[in-house]
Order: C-alpha cells, then structure tokens, then sequence
C-alpha cells in the first residue's frame, strides 16, 4: 500500500474526533445486527442457490435487500469514522452486534436464554468496554 | 445438523476477505476530501466497498447451510487478521491492551455460539 496521494498520512489523531469515531461505530452495531437479522431470514431462501444466484437474491428478495441497505449505511458512517480512528480499535468494535442480536433474538423472538449467551455477552461488552475506552493508545 | 465444511470454507474466506476490504476503506476514507471527485473517483473506497460486498456474499452462502454456533467463531477470526493488518498497513501500535479487548470479544464470541442451538 503506498500512500501516493497529496499529504502524507501521518495520523494525529485528533481526541475529541476519535472518540466520535469510536461512538459512531458502537451506535452503528445496532445498524449491523437489524442488517444480519434480515440477511439471515433471506438467506434461508437461498440455501440451494449458487453464488450468482446468490448475489441476485440481494436485490429481489426483500430482507436480502433491506438487509444490504442499512449494510450499506453502515458502511458510509464506518469509512467516515475510519477516517479519524484507528482501523485496529474500530474494526473489532463491530462485535458488540452480537450482543444486540442475542438480546434481540431472547427478547422479541424467544430465543432460549443460557447460561453461555450470558455469559457470553457479557464477556463481549468487556472487550468492547477494554477496545472503546482503554485501547486508544496512539503512539506509545 | 451439521455443519458441512463447504459453509466452514466460505465463512472462512469470507472474513478474512471483508477484514482486508476494510483496508482498502480506510486508506480511501483517508484520500477524502472536499472536491466529489475524490469520493467519486476514489478507487480505494470503490475497491473497499466491492470487496466488502464480496465477502457479505460468501456470509450469506456460508450462512445458509450450517450451525451457527460452528460458523460464527469463524467470522471473528476477521478481527484478528484486522490486528495484523493494522500494524503492516497503517503501523498502528498493537498495545497489550488491545490484544486484551480483542482476546476478550472471541471468548465472549465462542461462549455466545456454544449457548445457540
């Protein structure tokens, strides 16, 4: 990767920027898990489908499409946030999706709840926790 | 239900793909400017997007055939590639307390498939 256009990018990470950075990303995860539960209940529609068929299926079936939009939202307020934080912190950060989505999944859809998906979704929100708000070590 | 090794493969591939799509999105979120032509015309973000794109594809195959509980450990190995990349392409200091956070969320991962049946 060579960084051949104007400036040199040498990151100063600008505090208060990075820590919208990281909010952004951690608001966005609600974003991600709405987009996975739709995916997934398109997806089970497609569990005979090759590949073409598959890439098709994101734009005629609904929920596969849904789904992809609110993908692609995410997307743009993700590169916005790339862009004044570091890809190590924000990248992992997605995880916390998981969470919303096992919370949901007990919640609205009466997923059975155990003693591993608590304690599974608690160790995720510390490492979260860790990444958000201990990790933005810059330089050291 | 088992998981068959096909799924395993594409989820696989499928994370280690989007992990270096980011990448190309942060060095193409970088070259942003002011001036349109320079998301327009920004070939690391397009790049980023279609490879992101990609990997959503291979998810969604790998997805639709399989335990979730098997396939979604796999997802996570993305963030550990992530790490790696991070450090080779945009010399970003991996600190012991993110190799903590990020250890942290693929326990907490693991845990979460082994309770969904």
């Amino acid at each position: 990767m060579t960084p051949a256009t104007t400036a040199p990018e040498v990151h100063v990470p600008d505090p208060a920027k990075r820590k919208l950075a990281i909010f952004i990303v951690l608001a966005c995860t609600l974003l991600v898990a709405m987009a996975q539960y739709l995916i997934k209940l398109g997806a089970n529609r497609l569990s005979h489908a090759g590949l073409l068929a598959t890439a098709i299926g994101i734009f005629t079936i609904p929920q596969l499409f849904a789904g992809y939009c609110l993908y692609g939202l995410f997307t743009v307020l993700f590169i916005y946030a790339l862009r004044h934080g570091e890809l190590s912190i924000l990248y992992p950060l997605i995880a916390l999706s998981y969470v919303w989505v096992t919370i949901t999944g007990i919640l609205a859809f009466h997923e059975s709840m155990s003693a591993f998906k608590i304690v599974g979704v608690l160790i995720i929100i510390c490492g979260v926790g860790v990444l958000g708000f201990g990790g933005g070590a810059g330089a050291e | 239900m088992t998981t068959p090794v096909s799924s395993m493969v594409l989820i696989l591939v499928g994370s280690v793909i989007g992990s270096a799509g980011a990448i190309f999105l942060k060095s193409g979120a970088h070259a942003v400017n002011r001036h349109w032509t320079s998301i327009a015309l920004n070939w690391r973000l397009a790049l980023g997007i279609v490879t992101y794109l990609l990997s959503s594809v291979l998810f969604v195959k790998g997805m639709s055939k399989g335990e979730l509980s098997v396939l979604f450990p796999l997802v996570s190995l993305g963030y550990v590639c992530t790490l790696v990349w991070s450090r080779l392409f945009f010399h970003e200091v991996i600190t012991k307390v993110k190799l903590a956070g990020v250890g942290l969320i693929l326990v907490g991962i693991t845990f979460l498939s082994l309770g969904s049946h």
